[in-house]
């Protein structure tokens, strides 16, 4: 893999961009495989990375229905924060936001990560109760957060209203290297990675049934045939039941569209992230200038990525209320992705009744800051065989055990 | 903003439901369930792609709880409760 | 130069000239126009500037479709970013300014970005940057940052409004061109509710400018008596400037409708977003022509030939003195043809076609205009405007063969139906071989939510480029429609236009089809975004093969016109570098709105105080007055205190304790939920909704209860009242009655569905107003009591009564929430206020006080009573807040039982409630803090083994106490744990009993 630099930017210009190699291969896939992922998402790709760079499991394919990176990888509002209040989440999402911070170096890559900082408001006496707890635990987890004051919110935030006439700010949950990254480039990094460690990235085939002897997996069968695994890794969000279902298990999980929308761009306004939970808006300023801002799920199980248009009006109102000025701005663009949610909102890595076969599932609205933590993990899970660390709290048996890992009091919404 | 048909009131927008989830099995004996099959009731639901059956309520509208099948695909709705009143 | 010419003009009205500045500069313009017409009037070529590159960007369309000529206008509280000046109404007085360049239009440091161009191809960023670290969010990220994002952000809150409208109509038809008007002709007369809306101020589209012929008249005369006949119609509604924005699921079509041109400097109704719910939906929406690529094609002067002529029929502005046009199809040609007979030059045309028809060539060339087949643009000449365009063979690499003088190139690559609305819900496209686009798969249509196809598609949108079969398919889908609706075949006179054929297009995605790298580095597919050529090669180069890819990597398509100029290109220069047919290619998805629009219309009239509404109780207005603190409590205002002058909240929160301890406090509860459960299964549905016994309960007797998920969590708490044999009134939280209500009918419906119980939501039939503390009972005797006996016997604690207090009928609990005597009233809420009232009158020799919810926190806490949302969170069971009193044993089932009886649940080493005192009692322990053992676990962390949920300074016990949750607590009393604070010091405290206060509970047994 040749280096990218700033030398090699100059070299390239110098004879029209002439010999810039494919970022990463498109080969047809082999027999057999060490190791298979399904889904080459944000999560997919990083599993396969660290299978390869901690594990020493390089001979792997990451199998992909479309194109990669396609799915809620390329469709996120980009934040990456840890600030969670149960121990596991805080581990995991830590775990994350720290790979993030050298992960341009690490992959050659430059997924500009900006911990320009995240800020959660507190909008009543409960959600200042609430962030104040959180701040404690983070304190005690080694995460990095504070509860500061209006007037700090509004230092770091000049654009925000902080009497509203509804819901007044009065303070917010602070973790100054939250921020955000360009999605996009989490995904291609990771990919040009694994493509250069001899992995074989599959796009646009898709899988159609999981291949099975005796409980245990086998290989998959794919529209370009069969390819042979003893070590399966789904990683498929929204289509998790459907492939859970092929491999002959079930999920608790279910598949709701969440939306998005980008305003046009305009000249910086807004340095940090903001998330406002008792309105259920949140925002932030692309480097193109767009302010991008999400919004909530359709209540209904939904594969289509799009969805109704009331969500945005409730979301774009509470985030006017927030933010007048943004009020003549105008929305360039609005979308969906489908997105898994499991019974208490926090994500499933885990085997499976299927021997050899493991799933990473359940992120929801939040997956992307979790990425390289969730790849970490999964690849530790998949490569020894039985949960790692990180991964142990987010088996599927806590449903059984009554073991919920709940987030709920530390967002009102679990992005 | 789909359009579902409510048994009281017809054709309604999406914004006057409440929706209740896809419909599971039914609610076991909780006194003659292991606590895997009694999980398996709290938490798997059908998730499918295509015709799922399930609940919604006119929270916004007459209080009647009722079943329709969407194509969660599509959104194409197959079937509708019968009109009552 | 591009100029007024001395007559022509559509839309002007040269009698009403209109002042407006630019950049400072004073310029004039006339009625009618547009901001971009009258820029061109005044010879401003140059409008903008490019966002990466800041190159210098001039006008290229006419219509919304425009990417460059985007300006601020107005000012302070009016002042909006990015307005496309095509789209602008002039107005007198308007001020305008051009975006992204620093400091001038004309000089902008940020186009040394374009002298480096050849160093930023697409992907750069990503390549780049990487090194030092830090550098990237304190160096490279900011001035990227400033570089990037157009115009200014307003600074100013906005102060026009917005307002919805809602239509339920038989036909909407979006577009007001040819197709449209002859489908509302026809469905008005058939006596259908009709909606037509256009997005332009004029109706006709580009009917107005091609002067087309529809039964031997012109078209616009033929269009005139359409709007006219409709206009007499009560069954059509008209409206112009109203675009479609969006369709969504099951046939929801968003429109927006602009009201005013921002020339009012007062507030005002700016735009209005219409939610129109239609039977069927006519989309005809026309066509975008598509630019040419080649070398040189972004410099201001280079504009598409539709755009050229409409400038010129409409507005009477030439676009330049000397215009060369270059084309692949033959409706270019009309654009030379006005522009001669305008008067102006036109030295050549340039058709990369190998010919041109004899009949279209004979008549070009009787006006004396050169055509150039087989030739193409090797790159056009100037700086900051077009001085010449190079001429090359089409089939060659760009050897330039001759120069030709100009100031105006009108480019043609062709049209492209305006697929997005057909698209926005999963419409499928097909690609049309003979004129080389994409156009709606009638076999594949959107669906409704009977699974039919939601949308039908007319005229130009639906691939027919010549009048004749766009009027006639305009008829042809408007009388299916009227089938369909009424069940009878109209009879319709369909009218008909005359056009000849068109020769057939040459597909030409970039000039020459043999362009040099250097050159295609030089040529623009999207002129906003600084996209060439060569960057999609170099994509496709670097196995950027997905359309989507593509996309991002070079952000082609991602600028404000979302690649309605510049998609089609790129697609077909992809699919060439990667050897696949365009339709293999497919295209990026299409995603509302069509055009932007602003935040503001789609928050709509749901602003300030109607962004929720605040539910008030009967007594909120007199809290407001009275000094109460509001804070938010679901969609709820209490209040938090009642501040009395001088007096700073702690100390208003602490009188208000002592006095309610020591005299009486009276408090509005109304907010709290009242659900009326009746009928002959009530006693049964409520065992198993709470996890205590309610079947017992004798009528006239109160009980609290706990209600837990399925999945065993405590989710709200209350008392519960037998009102008879067959009814009871359950309590909940004041978050909880709506949610508790809904849990009920849930369960009622579609669980025990048979059985015999109804329930009523009461909250706000009744107010609840608490009269609390040790002279409460003579407060309420003292009011007049008609019908009850207030004695500790006729009415105990945890009882009930029925009768009248000063003459209001009442229903009087005596329960308590703070431990002293205390009796919660319910009234009909149009008498609160007047209960409310009487009772401070009453009380003031009691010395009454209204208290706020912090003294009710305070004095539950040193009661050790649990609030739902501090003591519960959603993980917590009522096992662990000690409450397994209010938990049966006996009841076979009640929901959540099942759940905590699973093994985490009934695990030893739970977090159960205890109360602490901190060692120095003058120590409040901060909120959520939590307490450590010195351990850690194994992620690392430090061990935590309790949390407080609730803390207080207590001004009865004068020191401060807390609840928490405490792994085994109630086995470790008076172990003293440690409980570190966020600046590292540590609080210590001891475990103790939760109940503070009068343990024995004499307080509220007198």
């Amino acid at each position: 893999m040749r280096k990218y630099s700033v030398a090699a930017i100059v070299r390239e210009a110098l004879r029209y961009n002439a010999g810039w190699e494919r970022a990463w291969r498109s080969p047809e896939p082999k027999k057999q495989y060490d190791a298979v992922i399904i889904g080459a998402g944000g999560h997919g790709l990083a599993t396969a990375y660290y299978l390869g760079k901690n594990h020493g499991i390089k001979n792997v394919a990451i199998i992909e229905k479309g194109w990669l990176g396609g799915g809620n990888t390329g469709r996120n509002t980009t934040i990456i924060r840890s600030n969670y209040l149960q121990d596991s989440s805080a581990a995991i999402y830590e775990k994350a936001r720290s790979l993030y911070e050298t992960l341009s170096q690490e992959l050659n890559y430059n997924v500009m990560f900006s911990p320009r900082g995240v800020m959660m408001l507190a909008q009543t006496e409960h959600e200042i109760r609430g962030y104040r707890r959180t701040a404690h635990a983070n304190n005690l987890q080694g995460v990095e957060t504070e509860f500061i004051d209006p007037k700090t919110v509004k230092k770091l935030c000049p654009i925000i209203e902080l009497s509203g006439p509804r819901f007044p700010v009065l303070g917010a949950l602070w973790q100054p290297r939250g921020g955000t990254a360009r999605h996009d480039a989490v995904a291609w990094g990771y990919a040009r990675a694994c493509s250069d460690m001899g992995m074989d990235i599959i796009q646009k085939c898709e899988v159609t049934d999981i291949l099975k002897s005796n409980g245990k997996v086998v290989g998959v069968e794919t529209t370009k045939g069969v390819i042979k695994t003893h070590n399966l890794g789904i990683i498929v969000a929204g289509n998790s039941s459907i492939l859970a279902e092929k491999a002959g298990f079930r999920l608790p999980i279910e598949s709701v569209s969440l939306q998005a929308l980008v305003s046009e761009p305009v000249k910086p306004c807004m340095d940090v992230v903001v998330m406002a939970n008792t309105v259920h808006g949140y925002m932030s300023q692309s480097d193109k200038g767009e302010m991008v801002i999400g919004g909530g799920t359709d209540g209904f199980n939904n594969y289509t990525q799009r969805g109704s248009f009331h969500h945005i009006e409730e979301t774009v109102r509470a985030l006017i209320e927030t933010f007048p000025i943004i009020s003549r701005l105008k929305m360039l663009r609005q979308w969906g992705g489908v997105v898994d949610v499991t019974g208490d909102r926090s994500p499933i890595i885990s085997k499976t009744p299927l021997e050899g076969c493991f799933i990473n599932c359940g992120w929801g609205t939040g997956g992307f800051k979790a990425i390289p933590g969730s790849g970490w993990a999964m690849a530790e899970t998949m490569a020894n065989g039985s949960p790692s660390q990180l991964a142990s709290a987010f088996s599927l048996d806590r449903f059984r055990e009554g073991r919920f890992i709940d987030e709920s009091v530390a967002a009102g919404v679990a992005h | 903003m789909l359009l579902i048909n409510c048994p009281f009131c017809k054709e309604r927008n999406e914004t006057e439901f409440v929706y209740g989830g896809p419909v599971g099995v039914d609610r076991p004996d909780p006194n003659a369930v292991a606590d895997q099959e009694w999980v398996d009731f709290l938490t798997l639901v059908p998730n499918p792609t295509g015709p799922v059956f399930e609940k919604w309520w006119h929270a916004r509208g007459c209080g009647e709880w009722f079943v329709i099948c969407r194509d969660t695909v599509t959104h194409e709705i197959l079937e509708s409760p019968d009109e009552k009143s | 130069m591009s100029s007024r010419l001395s007559t022509g003009g559509k839309l002007i009205d040269r009698s009403l000239s209109k002042e407006f500045m630019f950049n400072g500069r004073r310029l004039k313009g006339f009625e009618g126009d547009t901001l971009a017409s009258a820029l061109l009037a005044n010879d401003q070529v140059m409008v903008g500037r490019s966002f990466k590159y800041h190159r210098p960007r001039g006008i290229v369309a006419s219509g919304s479709e425009e990417p460059n000529a985007l300006m601020e206008t107005g000012s302070g509280s009016k002042l909006e970013p990015n307005q496309r000046a095509t789209t602008t109404k002039l107005f007198d007085g308007m001020r305008v300014k051009s975006q992204n360049h620093w400091p001038t239009l004309e000089f902008d440091l940020g186009a040394i970005n374009s002298t480096f161009s050849k160093f930023f191809p697409a992907g750069f960023y990503y390549k780049t940057f990487i090194h030092p670290r830090f550098a990237w969010k304190y160096l490279f990220e900011p001035i990227i940052r400033k570089a990037a994002g157009l115009g200014n952000a307003p600074k100013e809150k906005d102060c026009d409004t917005y307002e919805y409208f809602y239509a339920h109509v038989d036909l909407l038809i979006i577009g007001g061109g040819i197709a449209g008007l002859a489908a509302a002709s026809s469905a008005v007369k058939s006596g259908l509710k009709v909606l037509i809306v256009e997005q332009n101020d004029y109706w006709g589209g580009r009917a107005i400018v091609d002067e087309i012929n529809i039964e031997n008249g012109s078209g616009s005369d033929w269009i005139y008596q359409q709007v006219k006949s409709l206009s007499n119609e009560k069954n059509v509604n008209l409206r112009l400037n109203m675009m479609a924005a969006g369709v969504y699921d099951h046939g929801y079509v968003l429109l927006h409708e602009t009201l005013t041109d921002g020339s009012n400097k007062k507030m005002e109704l700016r735009q209005r977003l219409w939610r129109v719910r239609a039977k069927q939906t006519i989309v005809a929406t026309g066509a975008i022509e598509r630019p040419l690529a080649f070398a040189g094609n972004d410099l201001p002067g280079v504009m598409l030939a539709s755009a050229v002529r409409d400038y010129l029929v409409n507005f009477g502005v030439s676009c330049g003195d000397r215009t060369v046009i270059v084309t692949n199809n033959d409706d270019a040609y009309r654009t030379a043809i006005l522009m001669k007979n305008a008067g102006l030059e036109v030295p050549c045309i340039i058709d990369a076609r190998p010919s041109v028809s004899e009949s279209l060539s004979k008549q070009v060339q009787s006006l004396g205009i050169k055509i150039l087949t087989g030739k193409a643009v090797s790159t056009v000449t100037g700086s900051k405007r077009v001085e010449g365009v190079a001429i090359c063979s089409h089939a060659g690499s760009g050897e330039v063969l001759e120069t030709v003088a100009c100031d105006c190139v009108a480019m043609s690559g062709g049209w492209s139906p305006v697929v997005h609305l057909w698209s926005h819900c999963g419409g499928k496209l097909e690609w049309d071989k003979k004129n080389y686009m994409f156009k709606p798969d009638l076999t594949s249509a959107p669906l409704g939510a009977n699974g039919e196809g939601m949308l039908t598609v007319a005229g130009t949108a639906n691939g027919f480029l010549i009048s004749r079969d766009v009027l006639s398919d305009g008829y042809t889908k408007s009388k299916e429609i009227i089938k369909a609706l009424t069940g009878k075949v109209p009879k319709i006179s369909m009218e008909k236009a005359h056009s000849g054929d068109e020769s057939e297009i040459l597909p030409v995605w970039f000039m020459p089809q043999g362009a040099t790298r250097k050159l295609k580095s030089k040529t623009w597919l999207d002129f906003q975004n600084d996209v060439k050529v060569s960057d999609v090669e170099l994509a496709a180069q670097e196995g950027f093969e997905s359309v989507e890819h593509t996309k991002r990597y070079t952000t082609l398509g991602m600028a404000t016109d979302q690649g309605k100029l510049s998609n089609i290109n790129g697609l077909a220069v992809l699919s060439n570098s990667l050897n696949v047919s365009i339709p293999d290619v497919g295209t990026t998805t299409f995603r509302p709105p069509f055009q932007p629009i602003s935040l503001g219309a789609i928050a709509g009239e749901a602003r300030h105080e109607l962004f929720k509404p605040i539910r008030k109780t009967s007594i909120h207005n007199w809290i407001n007055a009275n000094g109460g603190v509001w804070e938010p409590v679901a969609d709820w205002r209490r209040p938090f205190c009642f501040q009395r002058n001088g007096e700073s909240i702690k100390e208003a929160v602490e009188r208000e304790i002592v006095n309610t301890r020591t005299n009486c406090g009276i408090l509005d509860a109304s907010t709290l939920g009242k659900i009326l459960v009746k009928g002959p299964d009530a006693a049964r549905f409520l065992d198993m909704i709470y996890t205590n016994v309610m079947s017992n309960l004798k009528v006239g007797k109160c009980r609290y209860g706990l209600m837990c998920s399925e999945n065993g969590f405590l989710s709200d708490d209350g008392v519960v009242a037998r009102l008879s044999d067959d009814s009871y009134l359950c309590h909940t939280t004041s978050g909880g009655s709506d949610r508790i209500h809904a849990h009920m009918e849930e369960w009622l419906q579609t669980e025990w569905w048979d059985w015999k119980v109804y329930t009523l939501n009461l909250t706000e039939q009744f107010s609840q107003i608490a009269i609390v503390g040790p002279k409460a009972r003579q407060l309420i005797e003292k009011m007049g009591v008609d019908g009850l006996d207030l004695s500790p016997e006729g009415l105990p604690f945890m009882g009930f009564s029925e009768g009248f207090i000063a003459g209001i009928s009442v229903r009087i609990f005596r329960i308590s929430f703070s431990g002293e005597l205390s009796y919660e009233i319910a009234v009909p809420a149009l008498k609160a206020q007047e209960f409310w009232d009487l009772a401070l009158i009453s009380g003031e020799e009691f010395e009454v006080m209204p208290y706020g919810t912090e003294a009710l926190h305070v004095m539950r806490a040193e009661k050790g009573f649990i609030m739902i949302g501090d003591e519960t969170d959603g993980t917590v069971i009522p096992q662990d807040l000690g409450l397994d009193w209010a938990i049966s044993k006996k009841k076979e089932d009640f929901i959540g039982k099942r759940a905590q009886m699973r093994s985490f649940m009934k695990s030893e080493n739970r977090w159960k409630l205890v109360g602490l005192k901190t060692i120095d009692p003058s120590v409040v322990l901060p909120d959520g803090c939590y307490a450590v053992d010195g351990e850690s676990n194994s992620y690392g962390h430090k061990n935590m083994i309790g949390r407080v949920t609730s803390s207080y300074f207590s001004p009865t016990l004068e020191r401060s106490i807390a609840l928490a949750l405490v792994e085994n607590g109630p086995d470790r009393m008076n172990e003293i744990l440690n409980f570190p604070n966020l600046d590292g010091s540590v609080t210590k405290a001891a475990i103790c009993d939760p109940v503070f206060f009068d343990k024995e509970g004499k307080n509220q047994n007198v």
